[in-house]
């Protein structure tokens, strides 16, 4: 198995026709299993055309009732994105995949608290999404760098995660599944909701997290894993140089009120047995040395 | 985004938020006649900065008669003004606020924040007011108060009593505090802010409750529906190349460093930092070039480094995902025809279109030292640095 996505989920796209969503659905639906897996498009403006023999829809409900779609993958500029989420979530999809950057938090925290008693899963936003090799691409990440094996992978950034994989690749090491879950402050999936999967996948034997500075989530899922998790876990944190009150690119890469520093996430993850390093060339030497 | 406090009161004031009468000024001369207008014989001259901690730097004096309003005008203008968040350097004050002076009978802190665990706005509160509230959460964390705000509902009567009480609002002042605190969330909600601050809420001699200071940051994401906010923004505040930067849609951030670094996506960015201070070099920026780079937008990154005197060594280092790697390759080689590159380059190279991006590189006839993966760049970075200096 994998976690969340397989060979048999079937997904549409959210803002297939602009030009992010055309360039993206067209490599994931050429990446693997993708021409079986790439079902739907939708766009209320444009019901009845198809994009490349890709059927689109006007709503996401009817994209799930005529497809049988249960995972959408959301390319929608950022002042519709959340709306956009919500419907998949009103629709009852089991996974949403949210790939838009620059989502203004207000609409996320609003879009969060409409879903707490909702079925639907949300990846991301500002994340370049979720793979699981040789299998399925749903997102932004370069499909070629993968190969499937039994090491989960969980990030908040994009190339970081790339680079990651790249290492892993290098010891040998394939990947159950790869989830970038996005650098925002208000998201779906957190690093401890991963983990907890992967913890349940009888196809992963170990995972790599990959953290950055903002927030606690990591030292969150620190503390989970110390008490929970049966597979070995290493761990990287980007931003041990970053300075305090800037913003490192993504919006919750920030280092406030002397909180969220890497230091004191890399000081909780080691305390609670996970092996990290603070070398990100060393990655995937140092899972290699846990298996 | 930020904005200087009277901008910030005059946000807050339209939500019903009590604060003194107050003037934004630009010379010593408006000044005097702000005074002169809002009458009283006790006023406040305040530099309007960013940066926080004016009162002990000296930007923030208690003026006893014109004279005096005069005198202060005269010194916090145009002062380079030291606080501990502008760092050493300073900043320069070009406006001023005069206020009217208030009796003050006790100070609290109120403040807002989005609380990232909950996905909810939290409101912070506490009766250590005047304080730095980092300070106040280190030594005596019982006394800080949260109440975080459910989004649809909003801050309820019963919330804003209950968390005025506790940090010792008297029952006078509670009929105040309550609207205070319900509008102060009103202006973080619909200004879509980030970061709010009343730091000192002040209850006066007389019972008023009244926000003596007042911060506000906003969410960068949503400042394309608040046209009124982004016309806010003082430039003189800002760091021009990050001004620059933000024009050519480049995350960048200067540092200390000598070690200049061109990367794509933030996580890799912070990280290729991180693995240059490891090998024992210092990086000069923070720079995120993102995914959709063109050519022309890597050669205005380079010269935004090459602007940097510290400047030493450049590393680039890119994993190509969405961004191709020719596409770099062809940015720095176009750089190169525009500016004197003075400094060694190392380039790293991974991911699509890689072969072809080497291949534009080695065909340029460009002198670049080329690194197989993120280690031996930055090896090869500190090192060439090194031997510049």
């Amino acid at each position: 198995m994998s976690i969340l996505i397989n060979r048999n989920s079937r997904v549409m796209t959210q803002g297939i026709t602009g030009k992010t969503g055309q360039f993206h659905t067209r490599l994931c639906r050429d990446y693997a299993n993708g021409k079986n897996c790439f079902v739907a498009g939708v766009n209320p403006r444009k019901p009845g055309e198809n994009f490349e023999g890709i059927p689109i829809y006007a709503t996401v409900k009817e994209a799930k009732q005529a497809t049988g779609a249960n995972v959408s993958v959301i390319y929608v500029p950022p002042p519709f994105a959340a709306a956009a989420i919500d419907e998949a979530v009103e629709a009852e999809l089991d996974l949403v995949i949210c790939i838009t950057e620059g989502i203004p938090v207000r609409d996320m925290i609003r879009t969060r608290y409409k879903m707490k008693d909702s079925k639907t899963v949300l990846i991301g936003p500002n994340c370049p999404g979720i793979i699981t090799p040789d299998e399925i691409k749903i997102g932004i990440m370069p499909g070629y760098i993968h190969k499937k094996g039994h090491i989960g992978v969980v990030s908040r950034s994009g190339t970081l995660t790339y680079e990651a994989v790249a290492q892993l690749m290098e010891m040998g090491l394939g990947q159950s599944t790869c989830i970038g879950i996005g650098g925002d402050p208000v998201n779906g999936l957190k690093h401890l909701d991963v983990m907890q999967r992967f913890n349940e996948d009888d196809e992963t034997d170990a995972v790599l997290m990959v953290g950055e500075i903002g927030g606690t989530d990591e030292e969150e899922c620190a503390c989970w894993i110390k008490e929970h998790m049966q597979k070995p876990v290493v761990g990287f944190i980007a931003g041990v140089t970053a300075p305090p009150g800037k913003r490192m690119g993504h919006a919750g890469a920030i280092i406030s009120g002397g909180k969220g520093t890497a230091q004191e996430k890399l000081a909780v993850m080691d305390a609670c047995g996970i092996k990290v390093t603070n070398n990100p060339a060393e990655m995937g030497k140092l899972l290699k040395s846990v298996l | 985004m930020k904005i200087h406090e009277y901008q910030a009161k005059a946000i807050l004031r339209q939500f019903g938020v009590a604060t003194p009468q107050g003037v934004p000024c630009f010379s010593v001369e408006e000044a005097v006649v702000a005074a002169c207008d809002l009458g009283g014989d006790v006023w406040v001259v305040k530099a309007q900065i960013y940066a926080g901690g004016r009162g002990k730097g000296g930007g923030v004096k208690v003026a006893r008669s014109l004279d005096e309003v005069r005198q202060y005008a005269n010194e916090i203008l145009n002062m380079k003004l030291v606080t501990h968040q502008t760092g050493p350097e300073g900043q320069i004050v070009h406006r001023l606020f005069v206020e009217q002076g208030v009796a003050i009978a006790k100070e609290f802190y109120v403040g807002m924040v989005v609380d990232r665990s909950s996905q909810r706005v939290c409101l912070m509160a506490s009766s250590e007011g005047g304080m730095e509230i980092e300070q106040v959460a280190a030594d005596t964390p019982e006394k800080i108060h949260k109440v975080f705000i459910d989004p649809i509902v909003g801050l309820t009567d019963q919330q804003s009593r209950e968390i005025a009480t506790k940090i010792g609002i008297s029952e006078q002042g509670i009929k105040e505090a309550i609207p205070l605190l319900q509008g102060f969330y009103q202006a973080f909600d619909q200004t879509d802010a980030s970061l709010s601050e009343i730091n000192p809420l002040t209850l006066t001699t007389d019972n008023q409750v009244i926000a003596l200071d007042a911060k506000m940051n906003f969410d960068d994401n949503a400042l394309f529906r608040h046209p009124d906010i982004v016309a806010l923004r003082d430039l003189d505040e800002e760091d021009p190349v990050e001004i620059e930067a933000s024009e050519h849609d480049l995350s960048y951030i200067p540092l200390d460093g000598n070690i200049g670094c061109l990367v794509n996506g933030a996580g890799l960015a912070m990280a290729t930092m991180d693995i240059i201070k490891l090998y024992g070099g210092n990086p000069a920026n923070f720079l995120d070039v993102g995914g959709g780079a063109t050519a022309e937008k890597v050669t205005e990154a380079f010269k935004l480094m090459l602007r940097n005197p510290k400047l030493q060594a450049i590393l680039v280092n890119i994993f190509g995902g969405i961004m191709k790697c020719d596409v770099i390759a062809e940015g720095i080689v176009m750089a190169a025809r525009e500016v004197q590159l003075t400094v060694p380059l190392i380039v790293r190279l991974e991911g699509t279109n890689v072969k072809l991006g080497k291949q534009i590189l080695e065909e340029s006839g460009l002198t670049i030292i080329s690194a197989d993966n993120m280690a031996d760049a930055a090896q090869k970075a500190v090192t060439a640095a090194a031997a510049e200096s």
